[in-house]
């Protein structure tokens, strides 16, 4: 294929890989940030997801600033240090044919966001959570965060003497109906769970290990490139199908097991050396336990439950926008007045 | 007016003239004893009878076992301002009873419950025992409801002493339990067996009667704020509401999902067009609004002192990013937790600056409760007209008593949505169009919503610098001119704010400056001056920032009194800022106990200026 022809290939809704772009990133040179920012671009893309059904938003941080770097005509509101969660929530009553994609950071969700993020969980907010998890400070130039391991040592800070907080076993503890966790040096994992999480349709959490090249990337630290790429154990090798695809089963029989999205869509996980079942919340909390005590990154989908109604779901709304509604179906009638009168004794 | 009522007593066995529908009744009980069900009906029933009534309940943070007091001014003028003095107290707390006593004015009358065992000292009051508990054990009421049915022992005893409507009586219990037979009959049994113990066992020997008047309040109704605001936010077509619990703005989101079912059913599909969320807490209320204004709804929360405050940082955003949202901030006192149950308008600088930076803020001021309700459909139309946060600054007097109000009217205005471009606006315009653009030389740019499908109607929001196409500034130039931009467009808004209500007398050489619910206290000062020949005139603020008229009131008067509910007189400090050539001109009278003005504070300390 020549360079002009990739450029202009479109996919199903007829867009080219450009139309899912945003403005050139201001972050460090190879930032786990900007790899996961392709994933999104790519995800979006091979999804044919119209970039307008997206709505992005983000707190502060160095991972809050990325949404600028893709999806460029999806609506986006950057907002409030911690505050994301609660900024999404009121935005998707607006219209509820758009799903929301949200990017936080370890010190925007672990630490000032750690009360809405545990509530947008609770709630199930239609959307996207991801976490771009550093356990550092970049943008304040380096201090820990509540996600750094205990005795993690960093320049001006000495030694980080608290057990860190896990985002994937907050989330489970707060009922999210999606539960994920990667690291973006393994990009193909990414994007397939990034499709999942965007075929959910309630809260998708995805705590991505992103590690900050800048300030903490220490060979032996469990936020960087180096341990990641040593330590990670992915539960499964998994792939997105959208719906109405014929699943090729590439795997042996008795390998794969395949979980239904509300969408018709599905994600089929080939099992690696344990079997493992997503859509148990107590076996959750097992491979987490038991990665934490082995000293292992361990990755895939760990939790998945397809049919929770959402809170708008469950707000008993007309299934149009409500951002669309019209004077004569938002204000009550005249003739309503006379009988609230009567009511007031 | 007091001074109407005051008897010298010489003989307490001998009434003198009749006093007719002109006295103040305060009952003293135990929070959390069922009261309010008793004093809500004496006071509609007098409302019933014509005779104009307020009510103000003083009551502690607390659920149940701390003294409360319910003060009932009745009279035939119209003056409904909170007394300081009762007439006749109801005694039904042992631990206050001695202060109770103390409290009747001398002529006036002492009811109390015959199981407190506490001498009667005073010798120039009428005083009548009430057998309580002999009459709710037997109304024959359960066991369990027999403390709170006893309340209704004193309406029995009143309704006997005062002449008031049994008939009206039934009603206002009818209204209160919503037509459930049970509990109406049990309680009116109650009143009624009183009243037939009373007229056994009593003699009437006080002066104090109510009589049928002719209603004052054409076409009125009784209410309170809260409930004022709620249905007016309803008929504005409020979309969502994010809310969380704090007295005393509980119950405004509380009376918007009682009336949700009946109001908001959206003709053509029979669901919800409101949606409303109990937050975690206020910082996630005003985050759910800020992210729903901006994605095109009519948004609002209801809050009081604690939680405005943690509302500030998003205030501050949607200030900068030019939401559009409605904050509802029913006053306390403050600072901190202060007094949670008592009554303040000590937010209003707070509200107008709020936030790091600079900021100034669009701020409503209600002055009856009638207006909390068109207050609650206009505050949407202003703030999507000029994009931003509307302050409504009610209070807890406001909001959690019951006054005569004239009766709601339908907004008389459509909906104003401001400036929102959608999809064939954008088809027009050639996509071609910028965010904080100034177009029109208001200072009021254009806006898309989330949901918009145009490829060009996507912007990114963002709190930081940015220029007119929402990028991303650190531009020296740029932030000056957004920021310039930002004040410009409240001083449109300036202009489009409701007016003061002004009223005048001939010749008057002093003004009278207030707002919100000190409304009823300055009218029966301006009464009181007229009758001693001093005239004046009243300028109530309905809005910040001042509309000219205001500046034009002051000019007029050499003395101009800014009469509020804080220690600092913030009114008085906005007043001098925006006028500081004037500053002479003003003077302040704040007054902060936590109490619903009186006309008596005001006068004392008006002629303590005067006499100066």
């Amino acid at each position: 294929m020549t360079e002009q022809a990739t450029r202009l290939q479109v996919n199903l809704v007829g867009m080219t890989k450009n139309d899912y772009r945003g403005a050139p990133s201001t972050l460090c040179q190879g930032c786990g940030h900007n790899s996961i920012s392709s994933q999104i671009i790519t995800a979006c893309y091979e999804m044919n997801i119209v970039p307008e059904n997206i709505a992005k938003f983000s707190g502060i941080g160095c991972s809050s600033k990325s949404p600028t770097y893709f999806l460029n005509r999806s609506f986006g509101f950057n907002g409030l240090h911690g505050r994301m969660p609660s900024l999404a929530t009121g935005a998707l009553f607006g219209d509820r044919t758009i799903r929301g994609l949200g990017v936080s950071g370890d010190g925007d969700t672990a630490s000032i966001g750690m009360g809405q993020f545990k509530h947008v969980v609770r709630r199930n907010v239609p959307m996207v959570y991801v976490v771009e998890n550093n356990g550092v400070y970049g943008l304040t130039k380096g201090q820990f965060s509540a996600t750094a391991e205990e005795g993690l040592s960093l320049k001006k800070q000495g030694t980080n003497p608290y057990l860190p907080i896990d985002i994937a076993w907050e989330a489970l503890v707060g009922h999210a109906t999606f539960v994920a966790r990667s690291f973006a040096g393994d990009p193909k994992q990414v994007k397939e769970l990034l499709k999942a999480a965007l075929a959910h349709k309630g809260i998708a959490v995805l705590d991505i290990i992103s590690p900050c090249v800048t300030f903490n990337n220490q060979d032996t630290a469990m936020h960087s490139y180096a341990w990641g790429k040593e330590h990670e154990v992915a539960l499964h090798d998994l792939a997105y199908v959208p719906p109405a695809e014929e699943i090729m089963v590439e795997y042996e029989e008795g390998q794969v097991k395949e979980v239904e999205l509300h969408d018709g869509s599905s994600v089929i996980l080939k099992k690696l050396s344990q079997d493992y079942d997503p859509t148990n919340r107590a076996e959750a909390f097992r491979v987490l336990e038991e990665a934490n005590a082995k000293q292992w990154l361990l990755t895939g989908l760990l939790y998945i439950d397809p049919d929770q109604p959402t809170l708008i779901d469950l707000s008993y709304l007309p299934d149009e926008p409500l951002n669309r509604l019209g004077e004569d179906r938002l204000r009550p009638t005249p003739e309503s007045i006379e009988k609230i009168n009567e009511l007031m004794f | 007016m007091s001074e109407t009522n005051l008897l010298t007593m010489t003989d307490a066995t001998v009434a003198k003239e009749p006093v007719v529908n002109d006295f103040s009744i305060t009952v003293a009980t135990v929070n959390g004893s069922g009261s309010q069900t008793s004093n809500a009906t004496i006071m509609r029933a007098l409302f019933k009878m014509g005779i104009p009534v307020s009510g103000k309940n003083l009551f502690p943070s607390n659920i149940q076992g701390l003294p409360t007091w319910y003060t009932i001014r009745v009279n035939k003028d119209g003056f409904l301002a909170r007394r300081d003095e009762h007439e006749i107290v109801v005694a039904m707390n042992q631990a206050t009873f001695t202060k109770d006593m103390d409290d009747v004015l001398p002529g006036g009358v002492f009811l109390y419950d015959d199981s407190i065992k506490i001498p009667i000292t005073r010798q120039d009051i009428y005083s009548y025992p009430m057998p309580v508990k002999l009459l709710a054990r037997e109304s024959g009421a359960p066991a369990e409801l027999r403390d709170y049915i006893a309340n209704m022992v004193y309406v029995g005893v009143l309704a006997y002493l005062l002449g008031i409507d049994m008939e009206k009586i039934k009603a206002a219990l009818h209204f209160h339990f919503r037509g459930k037979q049970k509990p109406i009959d049990m309680n009116y049994n109650v009143v009624e067996s009183a009243v037939q113990w009373a007229q056994a066992n009593l003699v009437k020997r006080d002066p104090f009667r109510v009589e049928p008047m002719e209603q004052k309040c054409v076409d009125c109704v009784m209410t309170d704020g809260n409930t004022a605001a709620a249905l007016g936010a309803l008929y504005g077509g409020v979309q969502f509401v994010s809310w969380y619990p704090i007295t005393p703005s509980s119950s405004l989101a509380e009376a918007m999902n009682e009336y949700i079912p009946m109001l908001r059913k959206d003709p053509v599909t029979g669901k919800n067009t409101v949606a409303v969320v109990q937050a975690e807490d206020e910082l996630a209320a005003a985050g759910m609004i800020t992210g729903a204004g901006w994605a095109g709804l009519r948004a609002m929360t209801a809050t009081s002192g604690p939680g405005f405050t943690l509302m500030a940082e998003f205030i501050g955003l949607a200030y900068f990013a030019e939401v559009p949202m409605v904050i509802w901030d029913v006053q306390r006192v403050g600072p901190s937790t202060g007094l949670p149950t008592r009554t303040s308008q000590g937010d209003l600088t707070f509200a107008y600056f709020m936030s790091h930076g600079d900021t100034e803020h669009i701020i409503l001021l209600p002055g009856s409760v009638n207006e909390c309700f068109e207050f609650g459909w206009r505050a949407f139309d202003i703030a999507e007209r000029f994009q931003t946060p509307v302050m409504v600054l009610s209070d807890l007097d406001f909001g959690m008593n019951q006054w005569m109000t004239p009766k709601f009217r339908y907004p008389d205005k459509p909906m104003d949505r401001g400036k929102v471009l959608w999809e064939e606006d954008l088809e027009r315009l050639g996509g071609q169009w910028q965010r904080y653009l100034d177009v029109d030389g208001d200072g009021i740019p254009y806006r898309t919503v989330m949901g918009n499908r145009h490829p060009a109607a996507a912007y990114f929001t963002r709190g930081t610098g940015h220029n007119e196409a929402a990028r991303y500034s650190e531009e020296p130039e740029v932030w000056e001119r957004v920021m310039k931009r930002l004040k410009k467009k409240i001083e449109t808004a300036r202009h489009y704010l409701p007016k003061p209500e002004v009223t005048k007398m001939a010749g008057a050489e002093v003004g009278f400056i207030a707002f919100g619910s000190t409304d009823p206290a300055i009218q029966e000062v301006q009464h009181i001056l007229r009758q001693k020949g001093i005239k004046s005139d009243y300028m109530q603020i309905k809005a910040v920032p001042f509309a000219d008229e205001v500046k034009e009131f002051i000019a007029m008067h050499p003395r101009n009194y800014v009469v509020e509910l804080n220690r600092d007189g913030q009114m008085h400090q906005l007043l001098t800022l925006a006028y500081p050539e004037y500053a002479t001109r003003l003077i302040s009278l704040a007054h902060l106990d936590g109490l619903p003005l009186s006309a008596k504070w005001v006068l004392d300390a008006f002629f303590e200026k005067e006499n100066n």
